[in-house]
């Protein structure tokens, strides 16, 4: 330790220096380092139980049957090359983007109107809570009856997913504004449009993005399983252009397993980007809660 | 003293015969019982009595947060609540400073401290932050202008929110227990904080708070109240000469003091005690 660490420095200083210090760069590095070796963990327990099939004599559950990672890579740098699986990305990103900005959009402002007139609440709420349970799946087939085009019966399900939870956030965050909040802000001459613009609005902030980021999640997990059903949507049947959903589902028809693996990994990377780009959002939209 | 440094002579409160009665499913709890008092203007009046004797309840009606059931109470001579007007108007001339504190999270300490005169449109979005940060130096808070709440200590935050009372030019401070989160050391100079303002300013301070020493050593008077319901039990001229410091605490008046309002306290916080009262 050098004789400038031991001068009295305030709190402030410390912060400011915390972001270049050689400690926290090792830090960073290290959980980096995790992460590989995390990575290398799974990949060498796939490749030995693919290669393997057994343990003291007892088939492996899933991984006797699975494609080895080899296999999936190779079949991966095939699909790579062919426009087809990268229409898959394109229509099923399409798909998530759309209905989730309709569910937000919808969303936030439903939930804001919930939160602030009793009116709206009692009248809408009951019918809401009543419709929540139904998993967004059970409305596919209502849903491609009632839209003109598969396209939008897939956006639809996709919007219910996300909808309840954003709607039920953005409810829950508004109640728990500190009432004391709300009192000083009343004191202080804050006008009702000035309650609700200064202190609501900021004030659900945090469970809006918390509403997004669990919504997003659903909307992968719904895309995926109502483009199976539904026989790719609009650009269904033909190839592998129909989704990933739709992909999974045609490599299986095909018989082509590690194509289905490449399925299932592009949907989790496709996953974790949107989620990572939700909590970047996320953590700009309330500087306040930054990690500090 | 007080004449002097509140040269306006602003913010006298009558208290006059205030009675609340909290009726929940029919089980009426009367919390303020005919209770009344005079603070003049520029008076530092500390309000002692046990968690949940009704002290809040008072203060909350004076800032027009709940309504009274009887009596009247009058700030400057004008009106706030009585007879044909049961609850007061929430304004500016009464602001409170909480137990927890109420800064807006989500604001910048500036923002903060820049609220009150920016959304009564009295200033400027511009001239409010210059002012604020004015407010800010005087208080010690330079440097502080533009962290949120949340990276501050609790004492930091909690002057932060008397600056931003102070913005609002009020008549009157409601302070509601507003240090009794923190801790010992940091108390002592949250006081010291607290009297500088005081000496800047001249305004008169609602300070309510179950510490008798905390009481004793901010306050021009005491007023110890019973339990259940609230009304004053005794009232002490606290006659230790005002500027203050912590060496005060030491100081052969102040333990007498202390011992001369001790029992009272005491007698009323077993009454507390046992009728089961939670704390806050």
């Amino acid at each position: 330790m050098n004789s400038e660490q031991i001068l009295p420095v305030s709190h402030r200083d410390l912060a400011a220096r915390r972001g270049a210090s050689p400690w926290r760069m090792l830090a960073r590095f290290r959980r980096y380092r995790r992460a590989c070796m995390s990575f290398a963990i799974f990949l060498g327990i796939w490749q030995l139980g693919t290669t393997g099939k057994s343990w003291l004599g007892h088939p492996i559950p899933i991984l006797c049957q699975a494609p080895s990672p080899g296999a999936v890579l190779a079949a991966w740098g095939q699909l790579v090359l062919e426009p087809a699986y990268w229409q898959s990305w394109y229509l099923s990103f399409t798909r998530v983007a759309l209905g989730f900005l309709a569910a937000a959009s919808v969303g936030i402002p439903f939930g804001l109107m919930i939160a602030i007139s009793p009116l709206f609440r009692g009248m809408i709420f009951p019918v809401f809570e009543l419709l929540r349970p139904i998993p967004p799946l059970a409305w596919v087939p209502a849903s491609i009856i009632f839209w003109p085009t598969q396209e939008l019966s897939i956006d639809f399900v996709i919007f219910l997913g996300a909808f309840y939870t954003i709607v039920i956030n953005v409810v829950g965050g508004a109640a728990n504004i500190d009432a004391r909040l709300i009192q000083a802000a009343r004191s202080m001459g804050g006008s009702r449009w000035n309650i609700f613009r200064r202190l609501v609005l900021p004030g659900v902030i945090p469970s809006i993005c918390v509403g997004l980021e669990t919504g997003i999640g659903i909307t992968w997990e719904v895309v995926v399983a109502a483009e199976m059903i539904s026989g790719g949507g609009a650009g269904g049947s033909g190839g592998a252009s129909g989704g990933l959903g739709f992909f999974i589902w045609n490599s299986y028809i095909g018989g082509s397993y590690p194509d289905i693996v490449v399925g299932m990994i592009s949907i989790g990377i496709a996953g974790y980007l949107s989620s990572a780009a939700m909590r970047f959002a996320a953590s700009k939209a309330t500087p306040w809660l930054r990690e500090r | 003293m007080s004449a002097a440094l509140n040269p306006a002579r602003r913010g006298a409160l009558t208290i006059d015969n205030a009675v609340k009665i909290y009726d929940p499913e029919g089980a009426r709890v009367l919390a303020v019982d005919h209770c009344s008092l005079h603070i003049p203007a520029g008076e530092i009046c500390m309000i002692v009595g046990p968690s949940g004797c009704g002290k809040t309840t008072l203060l909350n009606a004076i800032a027009g947060f709940h309504d009274l059931d009887e009596g009247s109470i009058h700030l400057d001579g004008r009106m706030l609540c009585g007879p044909g007007r049961p609850k007061a108007e929430v304004g500016p001339d009464r602001i409170v400073v909480f137990q927890n504190g109420a800064l807006f999270p989500w604001k910048t300490n500036l923002d903060n401290v820049a609220f009150g005169p920016m959304v009564q449109k009295r200033l400027s979005r511009a001239a409010a932050r210059d002012k604020a940060r004015q407010l800010m130096a005087e208080a010690g808070l330079s440097g502080y202008e533009n962290s949120y709440p949340g990276e501050i200590s609790s004492g930091l935050r909690r002057r932060v929110e008397i600056v931003r009372a102070l913005m609002n030019d009020p008549t009157i401070l409601l302070l509601d227990e507003p240090y009794r989160a923190l801790d010992a050391l940091t108390k002592s100079v949250m006081h010291e904080a607290l009297l500088e303002t005081y000496y800047r300013t001249g305004i008169t301070i609602f300070f309510i708070t179950h510490d008798l020493e905390e009481a004793i050593f901010l306050g021009h008077r005491v007023v110890i109240m019973t339990s259940r319901p609230c009304r004053p039990k005794l009232i002490m001229d606290v006659d230790i000469p005002h500027p203050r410091d912590y060496t005060v605490l030491t100081s052969k008046r102040f333990r007498e003091l202390v011992h001369a309002t001790e029992a009272a306290v005491h007698e009323e916080a077993l009454k507390s005690f046992a009728l089961g009262e939670k704390e806050g």
